[in-house]
């Protein structure tokens, strides 16, 4: 329901209220008038200020990185020297990770909504535990997968190592909530008629979600998926329990080397607090907030583009 | 239309056929459904994996630490001779950086919610909208490097002389601040959904009594979309006590039992951080401590996400 249109016959019954109310008051008593011009100021300093926050970020990012700016930070590894050093090495370890993280939550957290909205039912405890657990799980602060991360995947029952598929499967595990909430809503914005006429030509219920539901859903699921994954690029915490904050110059060719991500780079750049490595890392933030820039741009355009009104 | 919730899918195809109807047992189907159900499992074995990889470590750091010793203590140095494990140290960093954060983004994210749900035009809604959804995109690395290079510089250059010392390089009101910036899309978001929710009819009934739009912004659609507001800001909060690289980057790693603006803090989550990626050897109890503190912080959001649940469900007002 939207609330914003109210229909015809209110609108006209209220402006003929209040213009009633106004003639027979005349003007609005002074402070009345002065407090809402007060209050409508405040609201337009406060958004101001959060948009203006928000151009300082970038800004700022722009002039302290500006020296550094140019195509060898795409095509330069991390070297000894700041003059040299780029983000080849962090690049290609963040597009590993997340092409492992897309591996692992796109066929995990679609089977996870589909099981949720068309299979599951609703009465039973066990299915209503797992929706809880997916809303407490959406909450659970970053670094605690990193730590979850540490204990069972790097070491202890997987004992992977600092490798690049350790990353993978703790950002997995981190943006999974993501998805299926995201999912589940692009499911269950396909209209039950959808299913009932699949069902009623002689579909199985597998037929009907394999050849309708899934495919009207995939646009939603898609802009789900990359808004999630654009989450898990910019991710620092949990990585830099899992490996990626160890020093790496080189770069990596497989889910099994040693890696380090962009954000981790930047820190680790940031860190050494030497004005060129400061230098370093605004330019370094420039990188990765235009890549995620071109994310969500495409996620968006992708909601638009396959928008589908039923 | 037949509503969803009266007939699903799997109610269609659950409900009894006929004999005739009935067919072969389709054991694929079967197969499939358990393979999905595995999928939605994984999420309750994620939790599970959580608590046992935070307990078994802590379980065995208790039995160095008193645990009343580590929730009490004052003092938190547990790499130096003589070692101390007090958490309240690392428990009042956290506090002074959520303090300052919800006192910036408390006022803007509530301002911004109001503003757009009662007063933008349509076309500035369009645009301010998308670019909030944006800044919650920034990644925290970046919020972090600002608070550092922008913020605090700010705060030193205006800092006015009556409030005595300025801050430091590294200080928990920058961190502060620009954790309140991170977290000003959430309330904003979300806040302003609840007050999209409110119906129509009450501000009109508002209206039709003389209530001026401020009025009626302040004293009805406020309350009334209070129990969403509230979520909202818990859920900053959460997250705010959950953020790590803006206060490893800019708060400093100095334990500090005030509650202070000007000077260096260390918060859990920093501490997690940086004792994580030093050299630290697995079964010391300087290890372990990495796992006591995470288990005392996934505790504190777990706390704040189930009030907040509750929050919305106790207090949501159901119209029509």
């Amino acid at each position: 329901m939207s609330t914003k249109t109210y229909n015809p016959r209110t609108r006209l019954a209220t402006s003929g209220a209040r213009a009633a109310t106004e003639a027979h008051l005349g003007r609005r008593p002074t402070g009345e008038r002065v407090s809402g011009n007060l209050f409508y100021a405040f609201l337009l300093l406060m958004i101001s200020l959060s948009m203006a926050g928000l151009a300082a970020l970038i800004i700022d990012a722009f002039v302290e990185g500006f020296p550094r700016l140019g195509l060898e930070l795409f095509t330069e590894p991390t070297a000894p020297f700041p003059e040299d050093s780029g983000f080849l090495n962090a690049i290609v370890g963040s597009l590993f990770v997340i092409g492992g993280v897309i591996a692992l939550v796109v066929p995990l957290g679609v089977g996870a909504a589909i099981y949720l909205e068309e299979y599951a039912d609703r009465e039973r405890w066990w299915n209503r535990l797992i929706e809880l657990n997916i809303q407490n799980l959406a909450a659970v602060p970053s670094i605690v997968y990193g730590i979850l991360g540490l204990a069972f995947i790097v070491r202890g029952p997987l004992s992977l190592g600092f490798v690049v598929a350790a990353g993978s499967i703790t950002l997995a595990l981190l943006v999974l909530p993501t998805v299926i909430l995201a999912a589940r809503e692009a499911i269950r914005a396909v209209p039950p008629s959808i299913r009932q006429a699949s069902l009623a030509v002689g579909a199985t219920q597998w037929e009907t979600i394999r050849h309708q539901v899934l495919p009207a859903s995939i646009p939603g699921i898609a802009t789900g998926v990359i808004l999630a994954v654009g989450r898990a690029i910019g991710e620092t915490a949990p990585l830099l329990l899992v490996g990626a904050a160890t020093f790496v110059t080189f770069v990596p060719e497989g889910f099994f080397d040693r890696y380090t991500v962009l954000p981790v780079q930047i820190f680790n750049y940031f860190a050494r607090a030497q004005q060129e490595y400061i230098i370093l890392a605004a330019a370094g933030i420039i990188v990765m907030l235009v890549m995620l820039l071109a994310m969500n741009s495409f996620a968006i355009w992708l909601r638009n583009r396959y928008e589908q009104r039923w | 239309m037949v509503s969803r919730d009266t007939l699903t899918a799997a109610d269609l195809a659950r409900r009894d056929r006929p004999p005739q109807l009935q067919g072969k047992p389709r054991y694929g189907e079967k197969i499939i459904k358990a393979v999905l159900a595995v999928c939605a499992a994984l999420s309750v074995a994620t939790t599970v994996a959580i608590v046992v990889s935070l307990v078994g470590p802590a379980l065995q750091f208790f039995q160095t630490v008193a645990p009343l010793d580590f929730l009490f203590g004052t003092r938190w140095s547990p790499s130096f001779v003589p070692e101390s494990f007090g958490v309240l140290p690392l428990i009042a960093g956290t506090l002074s950086v959520v303090l300052w954060g919800l006192l910036a983004a408390i006022p803007l994210g509530l301002g911004a919610a109001i503003y757009l749900s009662e007063y933008a035009p349509d076309w500035v809604r369009k645009i301010v909208k998308p670019i909030l959804e944006v800044l919650e995109g920034v990644p925290t690395v970046a919020f972090g490097f600002f608070a550092f290079s922008f913020i605090t510089p700010l705060l030193q250059d205006h800092w006015p002389e009556f409030l005595g010392q300025g801050p430091n390089v590294f200080n928990a009101g920058a961190a502060g601040l620009a954790i309140g910036l991170l977290i000003v899309p959430i309330i904003a978001s979300i806040s302003h959904d609840a007050m999209s929710a409110v119906p129509q009819g009450l501000r009109n009934g508002a209206y039709a009594l003389g209530a001026s739009r401020a009025r009626v912004s302040v004293r009805v659609v406020f309350p009334a979309a209070l129990s969403g507001i509230v979520a909202a800001i818990v859920l900053g909060v959460s997250r705010a006590i959950g953020e790590t690289m803006v206060v490893l980057m800019a708060a400093g790693n100095s334990p500090n039992l005030d509650i202070t603006f000007t000077e260096s803090i260390q918060a859990m989550t920093a501490y997690i951080g940086v004792t994580a990626t030093g050299d630290i050897a697995t079964g010391t109890i300087e290890y372990d401590t990495i796992f006591a503190v995470g288990l005392l912080l996934f505790v504190m959001t777990l706390a704040m996400n189930a009030i907040s649940i509750r929050l919305v469900r106790k207090y949501r007002q159901v119209y029509e």
